[in-house]
């Protein structure tokens, strides 16, 4: 067992993130976390509890302490000054003609 | 004992074994160790009972006597039960529960691997798309006899002692029955001769790594058993989960 430090009395094993991917060539989204106490464990947990209805043909599981999040008190700092600068859209180019759409 | 006879014995034996040990699994059902592994024990369960309900459905066809896969699981005594005493022990501790679960996943795996390339076309389908569960089964069997045994000191001393309790059953699935001989040699079931080999050569790596020990002085025996023979076990594991059928006969929800 490798993954974090548990705070004193928690007896579950390292939580790990979940990304399942729905189909070929898709990207793989988080799903969920599970606990396991090893990256093997965690892969067959993952898979017996976020694809037991077709949910995906690939899987990753991450160790959820490899992740490095931004903190709520960022959100100020880091995502505000994007909402009104909306030239940074894409809206304002006309398509040329011929050019098809998706 | 005609070929008929023998197949829908046979098929019996491929169904009660995975409804019997889907039950033992059932009833960890909320008292797993872990969130997770309760998910996936009881994912296992469902799985060997959907097995058993293709195995059972098809020996009904096959018998002819209008008996569907619930009237043969909930409507028969168990001295018409045709599995092996190994699924029917009490589900024991966790380390039994995974040792027993291991031992028999690598049967199974063998077993349909080898049916699903059987005679029959029926019972190669069935096999064939059961084989692909049960491997996953016995990847997960596998990994916890290592981890247990390669474990705590505590681990390793369950993981032991369900091997040595659980091994001595063991012996009982080579053992072919009389519906096994005449299907063998029609090719629509394999050898157990053939299939103790293979068996025995996936369970020893796995235990090799485990760092557990093969009983080597309780050999698995099987001298003496027949098919139909049983523990104690069976008929109060059989009295629970047959009652509500039998309380309400037909019903349907």
């Amino acid at each position: 067992m490798t993954q974090g430090d548990h705070p004193v009395g928690d007896t579950q094993w390292p939580l790990w993130e979940v990304f399942t991917q729905s189909a070929p060539g898709k990207p793989h989204e988080h799903a969920g976390s599970v606990h396991a106490p090893d990256a093997e464990l965690a892969l067959q947990n993952a898979r017996d509890v976020y694809t037991r209805r077709g949910e995906a043909v690939s899987l990753w599981v991450v160790p959820a302490d490899a992740i490095t999040a931004s903190s709520p008190s960022d959100a100020g700092p880091f995502f505000e000054p994007g909402n009104d600068k909306a030239y940074r859209h894409p809206q304002f180019y006309k398509v040329p003609r011929g050019v098809k759409v998706f | 004992m005609d070929s008929n006879a023998a197949l829908v014995d046979f098929l019996l034996g491929l169904g009660d074994d995975r409804l019997v040990l889907g039950h033992r699994l059932s009833e960890w059902c909320g008292h797993a160790p872990i969130l997770e592994e309760d998910i996936a024990l009881t994912n296992i369960a469902l799985d060997l009972i959907g097995q058993a309900t293709l195995f059972l459905g098809l020996a009904g066809d096959i018998e002819g006597k209008g008996r569907d896969a619930d009237a043969l699981a909930y409507f028969r005594s168990d001295r018409e039960f045709r599995n092996h005493p190994l699924v029917e022990l009490p589900k024991g501790d966790f380390a039994f529960t995974i040792v027993r679960q291991f031992l028999f996943d690598a049967f199974g795996y063998h077993l349909l691997q080898a049916l699903a390339e059987s005679a029959h076309e029926g019972l190669s389908g069935i096999a064939g798309k059961s084989a692909k569960e049960t491997a996953y089964h016995l990847r997960h069997s596998a990994e916890w006899v290592v981890r247990l045994g390669d474990g705590t000191e505590e681990s390793h001393v369950r993981a032991q002692s369900a091997l040595d309790e659980a091994w001595r059953w063991t012996g009982a699935l080579f053992v072919p029955t009389p519906a096994e001989a005449v299907l063998a040699e029609s090719g629509v079931a394999p050898d157990l001769v053939g299939l103790e080999s293979v068996w025995r050569s996936s369970v020893d790596e796995v235990i090799r790594n485990s760092t557990l020990e093969l009983p080597e002085a309780l050999p698995p025996t099987g001298k003496g058993y027949r098919r139909g023979d049983h523990t104690e076990h069976l008929g109060t594991l059989l009295a629970e989960m047959q009652s509500l059928a039998r309380a309400h006969p037909g019903a349907t929800w």
